[in-house]
């Protein structure tokens, strides 16, 4: 008797799958979601033919749109990180007067429809002020324009992911690195950005998407001149507004390839944006 | 010597001090434990004494110096918080020559120096290893090994046995003995154990209600 129950306890019992409502209803809501995202894509990427896409992606100006989106959103992922480590460090680590306020108008672009960044950017550079960073830099209707058209805008997501890695790092280690001499300085530089390698990655590839995907900024401020500020959005836009809708499909699948990509990229850090 | 004098802090926006005109002092050599609950404010206390946080009033004397506006690095103070806070991206052998290094010292004695404080804690295995991996006996003895390597004139720990098994807090508990008696060194160590500080506590301070209730030595 005791050898049949201790044959019994070895060997391992299939879980019984008991029905559950509750998490049936959950389920259904996520698969109809997700559902309904993979078939947009399937019927985007049906749309056309795999040689009619290779044909327009090799076509001069999607060339040109494409390898300047790569260059331009490179630069403001870039950018965005260097602006987003120190604002968000001293977001997290300094209670100042003012805090709450600072830290809601650090997400004003993102909850500005994208169109009111773009007549924003382009009304601030006629005023004398402006006008005078346009006679050093010329911004307006060029590719450092798209630049920063797309960094206005990736830059607050690249804050708020680095906030969120700073607030879930310990100050501890920046704090012992000061009392064994360390300044401020040393301690971010030596201790709290090689900690946080992988958010900071993350944070870049997050304002990479961002810039990858914005339209309306760049169209506004920017233009979309041909072999000119034409990014792979403004493409889309060009080819859809001309009837060549194709084309505007085909850009759309290699957009949604690379933001695949960036995605497959952030969630390898392990980092939550 | 270091002693607090009138110390007092109040979180920003608290109508509560946290610490209320503490004063105690702890002479050369010798070692100190700091008892009190949670929220107490002995992490407080101890990030005052290190320079890490200001306090509204009140001083702050290490030796015959007062050191209550000098920056934590100029203290001489070797701080082991909680879980050692070791810094991740570095090997144990960079972490313990970090405090060194940040003040410059040749590279030959560097080397010298992190092997010495290696040996004298037993880590010396672990040298070019990454804290990821290592045990909570193992954090803290690189911890320590890192705030011993400066030649500090007081240690001030953290709860460092609060997380680890009986056995190691034991091995932890007799370096600790070893070391304090090596470097004749002032030690205040927070513990919530009355186990740790009967054993080791030969001074024994109470923080209750934002003051130094019991066994206080005022200066």
């Amino acid at each position: 008797m005791s050898q049949r129950s201790e044959s019994e306890r070895s060997v391992p019992r299939p879980r019984r799958w008991r029905f559950s409502p509750f998490w049936f209803i959950l389920g259904l809501i996520t698969f109809g979601y997700l559902g309904f995202w993979f078939a947009m894509l399937a019927a985007t990427a049906t749309y056309t033919s795999p040689h009619g896409i290779g044909a327009i992606l090799l076509s001069p100006e999607i060339r040109y749109a494409t390898v300047l989106s790569l260059v331009t959103c490179t630069a403001a992922a870039l950018a965005s990180v260097v602006f987003a480590v120190p604002i968000s460090y001293l977001m997290s680590r300094r209670r100042f007067p003012g805090h709450a306020l600072v830290d809601a108008a650090l997400d004003i672009p993102i909850v500005l429809p994208p169109m009111v960044v773009g007549i924003c950017l382009l009304i601030f550079f006629q005023t004398s002020f402006g006008g005078l960073i346009e006679r050093v830099i010329p911004l307006t209707y060029t590719i450092a324009g798209v630049i920063l058209a797309q960094f206005v805008i990736a830059a607050a997501f690249a804050i708020r992911t680095m906030r969120n890695v700073f607030d879930h790092l310990s100050p501890r280690p920046e704090n012992v690195a000061l009392t064994l001499g360390a300044t401020r300085w040393q301690a971010l530089w030596h201790v709290t950005i090689p900690a946080s390698r992988r958010g900071i990655f993350a944070a870049a590839s997050v304002a990479w998407a961002r810039s990858l995907g914005e339209f309306g900024p760049v169209l506004v401020f920017a233009g979309a001149t041909r072999f000119k500020t034409e990014v792979l959005p403004t493409s889309v836009w060009l080819a859809w507004s001309v009837g060549e809708l194709e084309q505007g499909v085909a850009v759309s699948l290699l957009m949604i390839l690379i933001s695949m990509i960036v995605l497959v990229a952030v969630k390898a850090t392990g980092e939550r944006v | 010597m270091i002693a607090l004098k009138h110390i007092s802090w109040q979180p920003p926006g608290s109508g509560t001090r946290v610490l209320d005109d503490v004063s105690f002092g702890v002479a050369t050599g010798r070692y100190a434990v700091l008892m009190g609950r949670t929220g107490s404010g002995k992490t407080t206390l101890l990030e005052i004494l290190c320079g890490l946080r200001a306090p509204d009033s009140g001083e702050v004397w290490i030796g015959d110096r007062e050191a209550t506006s000098e920056l934590p690095g100029e203290r001489g103070i070797g701080y082991v918080p909680q879980d050692g806070a070791l810094f991740p991206s570095m090997t144990i052998r960079e972490q313990i020559g970090f405090g060194l290094k940040m003040r410059s010292l040749p590279a030959a004695e560097i080397i010298d120096r992190v092997k010495e404080a290696a040996q004298e804690v037993a880590v010396e295995h672990l040298l070019d290893r990454k804290p990821v991996g290592l045990s909570g006996g193992e954090r803290q003895r690189v911890a320590l090994a890192r705030a011993l390597v400066i030649r500090p004139s007081l240690l001030l720990l953290d709860e460092p046995l609060a997380s680890l098994d009986e056995e190691t807090q034991d091995d932890l508990i007799a370096l600790l003995q070893r070391t304090q008696s090596a470097h004749r060194i002032t030690v205040l160590h927070v513990t919530h154990s009355h186990r740790e500080a009967e054993r080791l506590g030969e001074i024994r301070l109470h923080l209750a209600g934002g003051r130094i209730s019991d066994g206080a030595n005022h200066p």
